[in-house]
């Protein structure tokens, strides 16, 4: 019956679909009336904005390829996000996930150095990348299912424990022995992933991104595990009495969803910087989230949303430098989409909820009792 | 460590223990009022970023040299305001608390940013809150230089831990914080506005979030910079989680948070060494997140204190 009900709701209201790009469109309009209150001229900034994500295509395809590497990571995190959303947890801690999966790649090159063909070394690095970030969202997950930690919370820490993590690896165990920059050697090029557009940084990972966006789609939809995942997400206390194993699949979620975000950053590594630096993608994790929330939590929607919110912060910096305003307003701008976003997702369900209350009387409609802190209502499949 | 005893060393390094404990207070004890009240808010790091910037950009006179108490009362405006924005999400338009909260947070650190660069081309220096020597109870020994010689902003939010307790305990308004926070239905049927509560509980708790970032620029380290708060917020939420939403317990996890804050100076002071060798900065740095997570676990049984409608919004006929 539930099934039934999105169905009906998704097919009755274009505001499911318009609310979103409102949301987009309001956030630009109150950014735009912020650069006029500080006088700099908004048509120029956005125009400037446009130039540095698109410009023109036809011509100059750098701006575009741009937009396009840096959508590969934000695309994976966000489909990371997504597992954990549908399984009922929030994964605030991509951004440490992310840089621990690219750490696990540096330390597999410290250890293999250029010993193997990149045959097997490129799917080696994507598998230890993601194992890498995996491990980092299981804690949380494991902590969650067993002490029933708040994972927000847990991630949020895990996240800084990553950063320092970083830091201390870059000082000590895997710095470049021949600078006294706080980074890592360069990677042996066998595991370089491929730039297809040079001179611009457009790289194969996109290809990963793609392919992991759709393969997690196939399997939180096509698959039992995925079904049970979402089963949890849904009504954990249900779940149970059908005996699935809730803890189990809370700790898959968040492995998952830290694996995504680890592969994620080891796509990052081999495919632009090719060494570690600090401060390196910096951001991504939690842009992830904003991705995923506006791709309305689904893997194939990530995909759009990341172009998109690639498209803004690689305009931003074009931005920056035309109209001398700092790239995190661009920041501010994805803080004001998230609040509209979930703001009016809520809203439009509510609505479409009421109307269809008309016709047939429904108990609690879009509530999960029970499911603590991570009491989290997906929206429509 | 010539001339001074170390029992100098020790007295200062406990002085800037209870010092560096002021922003956690002011922000767990505001998130305490909206957790009571049934809303989780994650944004505390974004306002206390936004309460920084103001606030400094009041008082400063490289901003608009308004003074200092200027400057701490635009800081709890901006808190209010942005308060009143989490109120409206979360309570009106029922969104996912957790999430708006970082759409909060992304929104007051991009704006804190872009008007530090915008507005004061990225410096900001104030002449800060200066100690202010309590007559007698500062001639005591030792507390008395630890606990008597602080600025006003110390003493405000140590003043606040019972003040909140009472507010909580002994007035209508905190008792029916608590009741719309456990079970907004039956509070509803009592004739409690669950709306009105909740507002006011966010707002206060947003308004404390803005103090909290007014007093690390105003009353601690006399600058702002970007993202200077730097996950401070956070460790005030999951602060509230394992003080068992009681103020008292509150202040006792400041206290901890403060000390692991401060460990580089600590374990300076006390000459602490990891099998022989100095313990690396990075690693001191990243104690106190191992800590919280530590003490989440640890902690667990407080959930039973835990408001059982948060995370809910509310809406009759449920």
């Amino acid at each position: 019956m539930f099934q039934l009900r999105q169905k009906v709701v998704q097919r009755s209201d274009p505001l499911i679909v318009l609310a979103p790009v409102l949301a987009i469109l309001l956030a630009l309009v109150l950014g735009g009336i912020l650069l006029l209150l500080l006088g700099r001229d908004p048509i120029l900034a956005y125009r400037a904005m446009w130039d540095g994500a698109i410009g023109n295509p036809f011509e100059n395809t750098t701006s575009l390829a741009n937009t396009l590497t840096r959508a590969i990571p934000l695309m994976l995190v966000a489909t990371g996000i997504c597992v954990a959303f549908r399984g009922g947890v929030i994964n605030i801690g991509s951004e440490g996930q992310l840089f621990v999966g690219a750490l696990a790649v540096v330390a597999l090159s410290a250890y293999v150095g250029d010993s193997l063909p990149a045959l097997v070394y490129v799917p080696l690095s994507l598998v230890v990348g993601f194992a890498g970030g995996a491990i980092w969202g299981a804690i949380p997950g494991f902590l969650r299912a067993r002490f029933s930690v708040n994972e927000i919370l847990c991630t949020i820490m895990m996240n800084q424990i990553a950063i320092q993590l970083l830091n201390i690896m870059l000082s000590g165990p895997l710095r470049d022995p021949s600078t006294n920059v706080t980074q890592s050697a360069r990677l042996p090029e066998a595991v370089w992933l491929g730039r297809m557009l040079p001179p611009t940084r457009l790289h194969t990972g996109i290809f990963v991104a793609l392919i992991a966006t759709v393969v997690t789609w196939l399997l939180l939809w096509r698959t039992p595990i995925g079904y049970r995942i979402r089963a949890v997400g849904q009504n954990r206390e249900a779940s149970r009495y059908a005996g699935i194993s809730v803890p189990l699949y809370i700790i898959l979620a968040l492995t998952l969803s830290g694996g995504l975000a680890g592969l994620g950053g080891a796509v990052e590594l081999t495919g632009v910087s090719r060494r570690m630096v600090s401060g390196f993608a910096a951001g991504y994790g939690f842009s992830g989230i904003v991705v995923a929330i506006f791709g309305r939590l689904h893997p194939l929607g990530a995909i759009p949303s990341a172009l998109l919110f690639s498209a803004m912060v690689t305009g931003a910096e074009r931005m920056q430098r035309t109209v001398q305003v700092h790239y995190e307003t661009i920041i501010a701008i994805q803080g004001i989409v998230v609040l509209f976003a979930v703001s009016s997702s809520m809203w439009v369900q509510r609505r479409a909820a009421r109307r269809l209350a008309i016709d047939v009387s429904m108990g609690r409609s879009d509530d999960n009792p029970g499911s603590g802190a991570g009491d989290v209502r997906p929206a429509e499949a | 460590m010539d001339e001074r005893t170390l029992l100098d060393v020790l007295v200062a390094a406990s002085a800037l223990t209870l010092a560096s404990a002021m922003p956690f207070l002011y922000s767990a004890l505001g998130e305490v009022f909206s957790q009571l009240s049934g809303v989780f808010n994650l944004g505390v790091e974004g306002i206390m970023l936004m309460g920084a910037f103001v606030s400094i950009y009041f008082a400063s006179d490289m901003g608009l040299d308004a003074g200092l108490l200027l400057g701490v009362l635009a800081g709890i405006v901006t808190g209010a305001l942005l308060g009143l924005v989490m109120a409206f999400v979360s309570v009106t338009m029922h969104a996912d608390q957790g999430i708006s909260g970082i759409g909060i947070t992304l929104l007051g650190r991009g704006l804190s940013t872009t008007l530090f660069i915008l507005l004061a081309d990225g410096v900001l220096l104030v002449e800060s809150f200066q100690p202010v020597r309590i007559p007698l109870l500062s001639d005591l020994p030792i507390l008395g230089d630890i606990l008597f010689n602080q600025n006003v902003m110390v003493y405000g939010a140590l003043l606040l831990v019972p003040l909140t307790a009472w507010l909580l305990r002994r007035t209508t308004w905190g008792l029916q914080i608590r009741a719309v926070g456990q079970n907004p239905a039956a509070a509803d049927a009592m004739g409690v506005n669950v709306v009105r509560v909740r507002y006011s509980a966010v707002i206060l708790g947003g308004a404390m979030a803005g103090l909290a970032g007014a007093s690390m620029p105003l009353a601690l380290t006399n600058v702002f910079q970007v993202n200077m708060t730097a996950g401070l917020g956070f460790i005030a939420v999951a602060m509230v989680y394992f003080g068992g939403w009681s103020p008292w317990r509150v202040m006792v996890g400041s206290l901890l948070f403060s000390a692991a804050y401060n460990l580089q100076i600590w374990v300076q002071v006390l000459d602490v060494k990891l099998f022989g060798e100095t313990i690396p900065v990075n690693v001191l740095l990243m104690i106190p997140y191992v800590l919280a997570i530590i003490v989440l676990v640890f902690a667990r049984d407080m959930q039973r204190f835990r408001p059982q409608a948060m995370n809910r919004p509310f809406r009759r006929g449920d």
